[in-house]
């Protein structure tokens, strides 16, 4: 069966970025999900948009490849009106995000049905293919979302419709870029089968991402790209278990996968929360939880958003009261949080150095022994947070919260938006001050793989209450809860 | 209560609120050089007889304790009771109704031109893509700043100077009531309007063009002037429309100057007049009357606003939308 | 980018020499703006008088340097009343409780509405016409939008996780304001006064064009624009050279401003 699209040697030079898509080449074959994975940087996204004409447009970009055939129809010289006759009846494209993918000023039926507006369908038609399309992307009672707008509709949903405005022209290859890194894992899961099942129907689904799980789960043929080249390609079989490149194996063995490695003795109780409840209006967004933590241990809260898991940290550290139960801490600990978006928590006018001075408490290391802790250089001291990658600000953050001398770390989604060897790095470095300094770590987090690796015990959350709480081994085994065994399904632990 | 009704009902309350601030502004101001006696009848210069001099006193209550006077004072603003002008022996509100229509027509039609040229100047952007459209945009942005800081009584002389002395095609006094007589103080109210709505309507036009669902609707297939039309024009005159009330103060303020340069007689000469001859009643008035106007393009541009940005309609939707969340 | 780099670079050299003026004008204009010499007047721009002169004989140019001490002055202290004012307000709204916030904020909104130039001419028209009315009246009629600018940044940084953090830390809220509050917000100020200043320069040229600031002879802008007015067809020069003196320096403020805004941010 030839391919649908055939690229070979495209490369790809923007204007203040020089090469950012290297030579690369690859197929979208019929029925077949093609899945590209790289991390941040690797240039995905450039080339998503170069495969559907976009980067054509910016009249300072170039474009070179020795084939770039749609279809038999050789498309490196093609005009944009060539590209324009494509787009949406042949080839679409499903972004992340929706939020932002979907005109927020546009009802659902405007936005969806938009390609057949574009290709003059006559408006008798429109309706019933629109309620189609939305049917065909899983959303029952098609007919009563018309009239919403995007922001009306939950993560999930405006995904789905994202997608169907992709579909209703009857694409033949369809690329989605990163179309799950804001959902919900569980959310996520179910997009993932849908574009499984269009590929099913007979359509080329290219699928980028840096999640080498949803390509584990849904592609057929992987691309791994990295620096802007083609490091590997073959087989999903091949590359993901018998990975040739240097590249793909760092990327496989960044995974967390697996419990956590030096299983902690723990000591005394540090911290001890009983019935803690807090309410925001009529909303209850922690409701009766109680846990334990001990000294040298790390307690895992997993749960979706919206479970609680932030409130649930904050009422920990004490920056916000509870409106019922109590937090005690024996021995008086000194807790510091590690939060979710470092950026923001410091200073912007800070340079590094005055950041870890200001946060030092009583016999603390000096700054640079704090860097060298946390595995950073101590030439960033004299840098501001803001011209740091996010991986070395997450670090910082870390340090920060070490220069107080700390016996409890509460840590908020501290990997989530970092690339997974990044990942790994940072899971290694918490490790490794636990082992050394007998920290008690409070890790909080969506991703179960993630907290499988980090916690020894785990304490799962689902609207505000802790449904279950034991050993993360045991629990991974036998999970009481259908939240839980949901969790770990998403998570894509075997 | 239904969203429509709680939207009246704010609206009311801000109005109350605006009333009520400019009454207590003006009591301040009237007692600012310290006699307000003073500067009632017209300054230290004005030859006011003992019965004119009651008669204000009386008016004001300046004989009563403070506290009195300031609630007569915010009765009086709320009741539209101005008073009379003691230096031109006229009730107030009979001289502001005379110059009221032409001065309104004037800012009006001013800010309707203000808008053409800032969606003339958005669109021959947008349409100016690629190396043209990086100069295009560098003019517009230089063009923007000069016309917003430009003054107008100096961008009106330089009108009449070049128009008018200089070319002759038009009247240097345009007091008339033709078309003809319009254009200069129009287009003297209208450009730094323009290059203050054309700033920020360039910049949302931009974002909402780098916008993911911009990207999404080209994927479809739309052409840029679909894009344009149905997507990001619209994103881009948000700003705009939230600014146009603001934008139509600032038109008073320069029809002050414009009416006065021009010779036009309206409530921006008639202001003017009346605070180089120290006639507080009337300047008061004056002030009131701006208020009002104000409250009334506030709310207009509120309701537009809503009509615009469904996002902004929120409230009424919260129930719906937490059903819909459940399905996922 | 680098446009914008030579502008504000030009722009800076513009500001300096309109200092130059203002504090030793008789190193750019040796001569005396007031001296009159009736039979040299409505003598268009020659090399002995670069601007012209006006209907009493005084040398346009030398008016225009000697006068950017009066306009420049008075816009400097005006808009010192109103940055003295929204600063003080701003950070009552900002750190104070929530009720004081919420209302004196909706008062400030309505204030910051009405037209500043109506609002002058309330406070002129009460005090009287002169340079010191003039100051007051732009002052009082600018602070409640330098209050808004200040409330809505003290706000933001005061609520920011930066903040917080340092209360998680156990930092006090008065270590807290010294260390993060104020230089955040005193920074972005500097760009606001600066456009500021160029904004005032053209109130103030505005009022005294109407006949209500500076009195002649002194040559404020302003006022020679109004002088001009009446002999727009036929000395030109004496309304064009005010007028782009105020426009020059009022871009100057303005580039120089927005620079700082970017930089600082």
């Amino acid at each position: 069966m030839s391919a649908l699209l055939e690229v070979r040697g495209l490369t790809v030079s923007l204007a203040g970025s020089g090469e950012v898509v290297s030579a690369v080449s690859l197929d979208a074959r019929a029925g077949e999900v093609h899945g590209i994975v790289g991390e941040s940087g690797a240039g995905k996204s450039v080339l998503a948009r170069t495969l559907l004409g976009l980067t054509q447009q910016d009249p300072r970009a170039r474009v070179t490849a020795t084939a770039l055939t749609f279809d038999g129809r050789d498309m490196r010289r093609a005009g944009q009106r060539a590209w324009r006759a494509l787009r949406g009846g042949e080839s679409a494209l499903v972004l992340q995000d929706a939020l932002q993918s979907l005109d927020p000023l546009r009802t659902v039926q405007a936005e969806v049905g938009e390609t057949l507006a574009v290709r003059r369908t006559p408006r008798s038609e429109r309706r019933t293919r629109i309620l189609d399309a939305l049917e065909r992307a899983g959303l029952a009672d098609a007919a009563s979302l018309l009239g919403h707008r995007s922001g009306e509709l939950s993560g999930g949903m405006r995904q789905r419709v994202l997608i169907a405005s992709a579909i209703i022209g009857g694409a033949r290859l369809i690329i989605a870029d990163e179309p799950t890194t804001a959902l919900d894992a569980t959310v996520a899961v179910r997009v993932l089968e849908l574009l499984r099942s269009l590929a099913a129907d007979g359509a080329a689904v290219i699928f980028i991402t840096h999640d080498l799980d949803a390509v584990r789960r849904i592609a057929d043929r992987v691309t791994v790209l990295e620096g802007g080249r083609a490091v590997e390609q073959g087989t999903a079989h091949q590359v993901l278990r018998a990975p040739a490149h240097p590249s793909t194996r760092a990327l496989l063995a960044a995974i967390p996968t697996g419990p956590k490695r030096e299983t902690a003795s723990p000591g005394d109780v540090v911290l001890e929360a009983e019935h803690l409840s807090r309410r925001y209006g009529s909303a209850l967004a922690v409701d009766d939880a109680s846990l334990t933590l001990r000294a040298g241990e790390t307690l895992g809260i997993v749960g979706e958003s919206g479970s609680g898991k932030s409130t649930l940290a904050r009422l920990l550290i004490g920056a916000e009261r509870p409106d019922e139960g109590a937090t005690a801490r024996p021995g008086d600990p000194t807790v510091r949080l590690v939060p979710q978006d470092p950026l923001g928590s410091f200073d912007p006018r800070h340079s590094v150095r005055r950041i870890l001075d200001l946060s030092r408490r009583g016999a603390a290391p000096t700054s640079e022994e704090l860097m060298a802790k946390v595995g950073l250089d101590s030439a960033l001291l004299d840098r501001r947070p803001a011209r740091l990658s996010g991986g070395q600000r997450q670090r910082v953050a870390i340090a920060r919260a070490l220069a107080a001398d700390p016996h409890v770390l509460v840590l908020d989604e501290p990997v989530s938006a970092l690339d997974v060897t990044t990942q790994a790095g940072i899971l290694d470095l918490l490790g490794d001050l636990q082992r050394r300094s007998r920290l008690a770590m409070v890790f909080i987090s969506h991703d179960l793989a993630v907290v499988r690796r980090a916690a020894d015990r785990v304490a799962v959350m689902q609207a505000g209450r802790i449904v279950e709480t034991g050993p993360t081994e045991r629990i991974y085994a036998s999970p009481a809860q259908q939240v839980t065994r949901d969790l770990i399904a998403a998570s894509g632990q075997r | 209560m239904s969203a429509v009704a709680r939207w009246v009902v704010a609206k009311l309350g801000a109005a109350i609120l605006v009333v009520w601030i400019v009454a207590t502004l003006v009591f301040f101001a009237l007692r600012l050089s310290g006699d307000p006696l003073e500067a009632i009848l017209g300054g230290p210069g004005s030859q006011a007889g003992e019965e004119t001099v009651q008669a204000a006193i009386d008016a004001y209550a300046l004989d009563q304790p403070l506290a009195w006077q300031y609630l007569l004072q915010l009765k009086d603003i709320a009741t539209l009771q101005l008073g009379d002008s003691f230096a031109r022996r006229q009730p107030v509100v009979d001289l502001l109704a005379a110059q009221l229509p032409r001065t309104l027509a004037l800012a009006a039609i001013s800010l309707g031109v203000a808008w053409a040229i800032a969606v003339t100047g958005s669109v021959i952007q947008a349409a100016s893509r690629g190396r043209t459209g990086i100069v295009v945009g560098a003019i517009m942005r230089g063009l923007e700043i000069v016309a917003s800081v430009m003054p107008q009584f100096w961008l009106g002389a330089v009108l009449i100077m070049v128009l008018s002395s200089g070319l002759g095609w038009l009247p240097a006094t345009s007091a008339g009531p033709g078309a003809a007589a319009l254009v200069m103080p129009v287009i003297t109210l209208a450009i730094p309007i323009a290059g203050f709505l054309s700033q920020v309507s360039r910049d949302a036009l931009d974002d909402a063009d780098a916008a993911p669902f911009a990207v999404t609707a080209r994927a479809r297939g739309a052409g840029e002037i679909r894009v344009l039309l149905r997507h990001t024009l619209r994103h881009a005159s948000l700003p705009a429309i939230a600014l146009s009330g603001w934008a139509f103060g600032n038109l008073l303020s320069g029809a002050v100057v414009v009416e006065v340069l021009f010779a036009r007689p309206g409530l921006g000469r008639l202001l003017q007049e009346a605070a180089l001859a120290r006639d507080v009643p009337v300047v008061i008035g004056a002030v009131v009357v701006v208020a009002l106007m104000y409250v009334v393009v506030i709310t207009l541009t509120d309701a537009i606003e809503l009509a615009a940005d469904p996002r902004l309609r929120g409230r009424a939707r919260a129930h719906r939308s937490s059903e819909i969340a459940v399905g996922t | 980018m680098r446009a914008l780099g030579v502008s504000a670079f030009v722009a800076t050299g513009v500001v300096l020499l309109i200092l130059v003026a203002v504090s030793a004008p008789a190193l750019l204009a040796p001569g005396d703006p007031l001296a009159v010499s009736p039979t040299e007047g409505f003598l268009a721009p020659s090399l002995a008088h670069p601007f012209g002169t006006d209907e009493s004989g005084r040398g346009i140019y030398t008016r225009i340097v000697h006068g950017a001490r009066a306009s420049a002055g008075i816009g400097v202290a005006a808009t010192a009343i109103g940055v003295g004012l929204g600063i003080v307000i701003g950070f009552v709204c900002g750190l104070g409780p929530r009720a004081v916030d919420a209302a004196l904020t909706r008062v400030v909104e309505v204030l910051y509405a009405l037209p500043t130039l109506v609002m002058a001419l309330l406070f002129v028209a009460v005090i009287g016409p002169g340079p010191t009315s003039s100051i007051l009246a732009i002052g009082l009629a600018t602070a409640p939008g330098y209050a808004r600018m200040v409330r809505t940044r003290v706000r933001q940084v005061a609520r920011s996780d930066y903040v917080a953090y340092a209360r998680h830390e156990g930092v006090t809220r008065t270590a807290a304001f010294g260390r993060h509050v104020l230089p955040n917000t005193l920074w972005p100020l500097i760009a606001m006064v600066t456009l500021g200043i160029g904004q005032a320069i053209v109130w103030v040229s505005a009022l005294s064009f109407l006949g209500l600031g500076a009195e002649p002879p002194s040559p404020e802008w302003g006022s020679m624009l109004n002088a001009g007015r009446v002999y727009l067809s036929t000395a030109w020069w004496m309304t064009l050279f005010p007028g782009l003196a105020i426009i020059v320096t009022a871009i100057a403020l303005t580039v120089l401003g927005r620079r700082l805004s970017k930089g600082s941010a």
